[in-house]
């Protein structure tokens, strides 16, 4: 049974390791130093649990963290906080993302602490894409807080045990907490000294968005190497398959954000199997970016296409042989069951020849 | 197109789709009065005479002190906050917050950044440096990086700003810091006086 998981309750949170700020799986892995994987759930439209479990269960045994995402580019989903609920009780390891285009302060800091209550051991704080983006272009932008204001909002809850108002916790929320960066759009310059800004503000690990432009990302993680962050914080590279030349046409045109080279379309193009050369190129990309100093893991963004993550992961070998947490059987839970059957078949119980057994029971 | 000149102006969506520009659902969500950016774009170009100009001016806000504190703050602060709304919005587009972060943020005011990010920029920025929200204005952040490289103090950009205080909206933030830095400078002359 792997360390990571706790063996009287698999929802229930580890024990706390001196220097670990959460008692979850994921952090515990980056500060072994093993490569880690975390892959985005895609949120369900719908109120049935079961839709969450079915689109969890892809990744079994293939990632150290599943992203709830918070309503992303705007569009209306289950909310993370639902997503989060749900994953925790069976064990997964979700990592909450926190969107401030939708709540305010209030609404924020009272999330952080239902979510660490339930067992939520990862938050992730985002600004989130502009209400424009997304299916209800009327809705109220609120954007309260920006990242950098809520990831040190969540740290002060968690260091101080306070509010932002100052207010006294009587349990901080121990989370590990995570950011985005994007080293893919201007001021190209700017970038890496916005990760610093995000490490003081709190960040722990970060995640990043869609890497398409390895030599790029090279340049970027040279200046973050140089500014000696990629020590302070764990970063994992964003990666994923596109489905076809047309789909990444569509996403660099009308997705913000996302850097997309015309070398890459160009590859996709002139693959026989468009869908199979975009997993190959994801799985290339992994292969380059794993060799690069300073990263510790990858967050696999396979949006309507979350089969292929244990594919991608398999074949690219980053895992090197670790088997990441899946939910299974406990000892504990077999009796249980064996229990329950005992008692469904109607056999009649007797004290005193229970009694009499258990005396003679040789030990 | 045979007139070169980009249609400028946030409420034209139209307009803006025949650009070509990324225009999801033809709605702005923050509608601006202002439409031209090009004081704008000349603060963020001249940030560092700007500095220099509103260090002198706090200077002299300072000196002027007992001046404020002999008519009363309160009473000071309607005409000032007039002065300075139309000073400022005239120059950077002020929002008015009542908690001035320019020198910080390369004087590109960040409260007109449609998400009002305050501590960097976001990362939907487009690859030509335009917002993600408003495809005709430039990126608040990105003037604001190329401001702070031309300002003597330009590293304050580096700083962590507090999330905003919303209850300060429509106050003088210039009244604020004069009352802030006076209350420090009497603070420490009674440190070395005693």
């Amino acid at each position: 049974m792997s360390p990571d998981i706790n063996p009287l309750d698999p929802s229930a949170p580890l024990d706390p390791l001196p220097g670990h700020t959460s008692r979850g799986r994921l952090e515990r892995v980056l500060r072994r130093g093993e490569f880690a994987v975390t892959a985005e759930l895609n949120p369900p439209d719908s109120a049935n649990p079961q839709d969450v479990y079915e689109r969890a269960a892809i990744f079994d045994g293939w990632v150290d963290g599943i992203n709830a995402v918070d309503a992303s580019g705007a569009n209306c989903h289950m909310s993370s906080v639902g997503i989060c609920a749900l994953l925790t009780r069976m064990g997964y390891a979700p990592i909450m993302q926190i969107a401030c285009r939708d709540k305010n302060r209030i609404a924020i800091q009272g999330d952080v602490l239902g979510a660490s209550a339930m067992g939520v051991q990862n938050i992730m704080c985002l600004t989130g894409d502009g209400v424009q983006a997304g299916d209800q272009p009327g809705a109220k932008p609120v954007f309260d807080l920006d990242c950098m204001s809520l990831l040190e909002t969540v740290r002060i809850m968690r260091d101080n045990s306070k509010f932002l108002s100052g207010r006294k916790l009587t349990t901080p929320p121990q989370v590990f907490l995570g950011a985005a960066i994007n080293p893919f759009a201007p001021p190209y310059d700017f970038r890496p000294y916005r990760l610093a800004k995000k490490i003081e503000a709190g960040a722990q690990f970060v995640q990043s968005q869609y890497c398409f432009d390895v030599p790029m990302f090279r340049e970027y993680m040279k200046k973050v190497r140089d500014l000696g962050l990629h020590e302070k914080c764990f970063i994992l590279v964003g990666v994923g398959p596109m489905a076809s030349a047309k789909t990444a046409r569509w996403i660099r045109s009308n997705v913000p954000g996302i850097h997309i080279p015309d070398s890459v379309i160009k590859r996709l193009e002139g693959a026989q199997d468009q869908k199979e050369e975009g997993k190959q190129l994801c799985i290339d990309i992994i292969n380059e970016v794993k060799e690069i100093e300073g990263v510790s893991g990858v967050h696999v963004m396979a949006y309507r296409q979350e089969e292929y993550v244990a594919e991608i992961v398999h074949e690219s070998g980053v895992l090197k042989g670790r088997r990441p947490w899946k939910p299974e059987t406990t000892p504990t839970d077999a009796l249980v069951a064996e229990r329950l059957e005992h008692l469904r078949e109607g056999v009649e119980e007797n004290q005193q020849q229970m009694a009499e057994a258990a005396a003679h029971h040789p030990h | 197109m045979s007139d070169p000149k980009v249609v400028t102006g946030n409420a034209q969506p139209a307009k803006k789709a025949a650009t070509g520009a990324y225009t999801p659902a033809n709605v702005s969500p923050s509608r601006r009065a202002r439409h031209k950016y090009t004081v704008r774009l000349w603060a963020v170009r001249n940030s560092r005479f700007l500095e220099w100009f509103y260090n002198r001016f706090a200077d002299l806000f300072l000196t002027l002190h007992p001046l404020w504190n002999a008519l009363g703050y309160n009473r000071v602060e309607r005409p000032v906050t007039f002065i300075e709304r139309h000073v400022k919005g005239f120059l950077f587009d002020c929002r008015m917050c009542g908690q001035c972060a320019l020198s910080s943020t390369g004087m590109s005011c960040p409260m007109n950044c449609p998400k009002q990010l305050r501590n960097g920029p976001c990362g939907g920025v487009r690859a030509n440096g335009h917002c993600e929200v408003e495809p005709d204005m430039p990126c608040v952040w990105v003037q604001a990086w190329k401001g702070s490289q031309n300002m003597v103090k330009g590293d304050a950009i580096m700083n962590v700003q507090k999330p905003v205080n919303q209850s300060l909206r429509e106050t003088s933030s210039w009244l604020r810091v004069t009352a802030e830095a006076a209350a420090r400078r009497d603070a420490a002359r009674k440190e070395t006086q005693r």
